[in-house]
């Protein structure tokens, strides 16, 4: 049968519903697990072979060698696309991903980020600082 | 005199009323947002809105016709903050009453809309153009029903003014029940008036932007918007007065309790509208008024007049 | 109801009812709509051109950016013509999941277009629920793919990601209560009067104009033309799952809206027939990076209609020429059909009764001097000097303002 306000009752329902909404930068701001996010450098697995940067569609990420065996990545994550090939490009698994989404800057010269290789005697970092 | 000045321009004067609008818009967008499991905005927000909108530059369009560009929306402004002054609230007694006063509130609350086509009008943009045309043309569908339903429970009391109305469904008390007809009726030809969902048709944002508000901001879209929620008060309050005479012989404080709650009510019902009904067209909109609700408005009086004929005679 | 005299009212590039930049020139008079001048090209991206330096890897992102909601829809639509120039036979598990990637993406497509929909017409509580209810085949789309829109799934000679079988649960409690909510939509549609007033009758596009126009996808088959490619040419696994093809007779809004509805249920039948019978094997092929030369054409059927994808290679990393043909390219000849004889109010469903993606279907437009008749071609500096020069004279000069805002970010 056909009549108006055919939704009176489920709106009303909703009168005694928690929101649907999240208050986003306080909860709610997880994503599932394998989320593609920021990608992360591990210089000491590097082997230079610059397979990631030729795949790159974006040209976001470059590896530089700054001294035998030691190389450092500076990647644009106002470049990237966060498409994650060279995460599937890397034969030696030195870049990684992580779901970590929350990258806006004010200032454009932070989204540059240059992960160097550290001479072996100090423990590799696992984060790569935001300089 | 002094105290005169302070019932009007304090309370329940204009001070009141236009803080009371400013909750009663955010008491709609509450409504409306959690029954659409959304959380809404916080109390202060259209008051926010109003400060920020009042801080701003008024932009007067190069083409448009700068008097009546600005006198439109103060005009609209005073018409319903006089209108309100009219109106009993807690008591049988407002503050200025003779008789005739239903009539002089019910063309008050015509002049805002004649402001917002004058307003649109003479914007000169096209989206403003069609919106104020659209106003208007709304106006011949909701303004006649709109009298019919007010007007009938007068003609049973057999008063032209608020005070005697009320005082007379005071002394028979189950009379309010014979005019729901008329309470339905005037709701959904307020609706009209106050532009508001399904009838939202002269500002309707995806076709023509924000229709005859197009082209206004800063303080006289402020005013505008405060014309629009200080409507709805006055809206409300004269169908309580009219409709919904309950509470008004229990002393001033239960009596205003009462009175916010009857006026809640109306908003609440207005914000339940909005939410499940989609905006009508300008065509659909005439015809649905012509075709039903004017033919109930006239069972509404008709019954009055039996009524009025056989019972009280 | 009439106006002054007839005008002409411009609805975009900006404008409420549109979600993208496109220009309609609306001829009223009155309420009523004489005539409608579509003009596209506000949003070329030149990503055609673009892939012709990109090797065919790095093409497939591209490709994928081409649509924010049907991202699958192209790069699916790409990667199979490369693949087929390439010779490589996909294994089963990868078009599966393709597939199931293919239906959810119309999943979220049709309910997102639900929701415009009712907000075009003044109903945004439709809106907010069906958007509400989107997320739940979002957080899905995510779970599975790593993304919410531009999933990064396919690769050539398959598909990169799994689906395990933790997942396959959360996909089929999805579908449970999105089939339900789904059912109420369908029984909110054909039973509120208010929705019903608004959508029936408008926007008519009788089959035969359908046809003339060139219409696809639940545009056409509203209109009870009966194409879709997932039947007709199947791709993926589409000829392995079973699957009705809907068509209406309304030939209107309200038809394109039952179609859309509709097809929703479709939808979850086929993920839960692909997720039952999903083969075991690996997930993906080695793929060369040349591609022998030759040319493809290679077809789609996307949430908005067919999509069309020609690709020539010429044996090298990189593609020759690349030419997409976006569904509402072909859709949107109808527009102008089916508003005649229409009122101002009807404009923004019509318009978003096509599920328009305009960024999807710009081209380069362009702009001739009509007394000299010679092409202008303005580059981005040139635009850049228009644009200054015309605030200058205006007696806007941002220089300083410019160089205030440097400084500011240099701090």
């Amino acid at each position: 049968m056909k009549n108006p306000g055919k939704m009176l009752f489920e709106v009303l329902n909703h009168l005694f519903k928690k929101p649907a909404t999240v208050n986003y930068p306080f909860d709610g701001s997880k994503m599932p697990k394998g989320f593609r996010g920021k990608i992360l450098f591990h210089p000491e697995k590097c082997i230079g072979c610059q397979l990631c940067v030729r795949d790159c569609p974006s040209n976001a990420i470059k590896i530089i060698k700054i001294a035998d065996k030691q190389f450092e990545a500076q990647i644009d994550l106002g470049k990237c696309i966060y498409c994650g090939q060279c995460v599937d490009s890397c034969l030696k698994k030195a870049i990684e991903i992580t779901s970590d989404f929350e990258l806006a800057q004010l200032d454009p010269t932070k989204l540059k980020i240059t992960v160097k290789g550290e001479p072996p005697t100090t423990p590799p970092p696992n984060q790569p600082n935001n300089a | 005199m002094l105290l005169d000045l302070f019932y009007i321009l304090v309370f329940p004067g204009f001070l009141f009323l236009s803080a009371f609008a400013l909750w009663a818009e955010y008491f709609d967008r509450l409504v409306y947002a959690r029954l659409q499991n959304r959380v809404g905005p916080p109390w202060f927000q259209p008051t926010a809105d109003f400060i920020k909108l009042v801080a701003k530059a008024d932009l007067v369009p190069t083409a448009a016709n700068p008097t009546f560009f600005r006198l439109a929306p103060i005009i609209a402004l005073t018409a319903v903050c006089t209108a309100f002054i009219y109106i009993p609230l807690w008591s049988t007694s407002s503050l200025f009453s003779f008789n005739g006063d239903i009539i002089v509130i019910l063309y008050l609350l015509t002049i805002p809309t004649l402001c917002f086509f004058i307003g649109g009008w003479y914007s000169t943009s096209l989206y403003c153009r069609i919106g104020a045309v659209r106003t208007v043309t709304q106006l011949f569908a909701y303004e006649i029903p709109l009298f019919m339903g007010l007007l009938a429970p007068a003609l049973l009391a057999n008063s032209w003014s608020i005070t005697e109305i009320m005082q007379f469904y005071i002394d028979h008390p189950w009379f309010w029940a014979f005019n729901l007809i008329g309470l339905i009726v005037s709701l959904i030809a307020l609706h009209g008036k106050l532009e508001k969902a399904p009838f939202d048709i002269p500002e309707a944002e995806t076709e023509i932007v924000a229709g005859g508000f197009t082209e206004y901001s800063g303080r006289l879209l402020a005013f505008l918007r405060m014309t629009l929620d200080i409507e709805m008060i006055v809206g409300a309050s004269l169908l309580a007065a009219i409709f919904l005479p309950f509470g008004l012989q229990s002393g001033p404080v239960v009596g205003f309790l009462v009175y916010l709650v009857k006026v809640l009510l109306i908003v609440f019902l207005f914000s339940i509208a909005r939410t499940i009904f989609a905006r009508m067209r300008i065509d659909q909109m005439i015809a649905f008024c012509w075709q039903y609700v004017v033919p109930l408005a006239m069972v509404q009086l008709l019954i009055n007049l039996i009524l009025k004929g056989i019972i009280i005679r | 109801m009439s106006g002054p005299e007839d005008f002409k009212i411009p609805l975009g590039p900006q404008h409420p009812a549109l979600k993208e930049p496109e220009s309609f020139s609306i001829a009223l008079k009155g309420e009523k709509i004489l005539g409608v001048d579509i003009r596209l090209g506000y949003n070329h991206r030149g990503i055609e051109k673009a892939c012709e330096s990109k090797s065919y890897l790095q093409a497939v992102y591209l490709i994928e950016r081409i649509c924010g909601i049907c991202s699958h829809t192209h790069s699916t639509c790409f990667v199979q013509g490369v693949e087929e120039l390439a010779g490589l036979q996909v294994p089963k598990r990868a078009t599966y999941i393709r597939m199931i990637i293919g239906e959810l993406e119309r999943v979220h497509s049709h309910l997102l277009w639900l929701g415009v929909a009712g907000h075009e017409i003044g109903f945004d509580t439709l809106l907010m629920y069906s958007w509400r209810d989107r997320e739940v085949v979002m957080d899905i789309l995510a779970m599975v793919t790593g993304n919410r829109v531009n999933y990064g799934i396919n690769a050539i000679g398959g598909v990169r990601r799994d689906i395990s079988q933790e997942q396959i649960k959360d996909i089929l409690a999805a579908l449970k209560t999105l089939r339900e909510r789904t059912l109420y939509y369908i029984e909110i549609a054909s039973k509120e009067t208010t929705i019903i007033e608004r959508l029936s009758g408008v926007g008519i596009l009788l089959p035969a104009d359908a046809i003339k126009l060139n219409a696809v996808g639940p545009t056409a088959r509203a209109s009870g033309v009966d194409i879709d490619i997932r039947r007709d040419d199947p791709y993926a696994a589409y000829s392995e799952v079973e699957f009705k093809v809907i068509t209406d007779n309304h030939n209107d809004v309200y038809g394109r809206t039952v179609v859309r509805m509709k097809e929703l249920l479709e939808s979850y039948n086929i993920i839960e027939q692909a997720l039952a019978k999903l083969p075991e094997g690996p997930i993906a092929v080695r793929a060369p990076r040349k591609v022998p030369a030759g040319e493809v054409l290679s077809r789609y059927e996307a949430p908005r209609g067919e999509d069309l994808h020609y690709i020539k290679a010429n044996g090298t990393e990189f593609p020759e020429r690349v030419k997409v043909r976006a569904p509402t390219l072909a859709n949107v000849q109808a527009v102008k059909k089916m508003l005649e004889d229409r009122y101002l109010a009807d404009l923004p469903i019509v318009v978003a009764a096509i599920d328009p993606c305009f960024s999807c279907t710009d081209r380069l437009i362009e702009v001739k001097d009509l007394d000299q008749g010679e092409t202008k071609i303005l580059d981005w500096q040139k635009l850049q000097q228009l644009s200054i020069k015309y605030n200058q004279q205006r007696g806007l000069d941002f220089t300083a303002a410019g160089k205030r805002l440097q400084r500011l970010m240099e701090k």
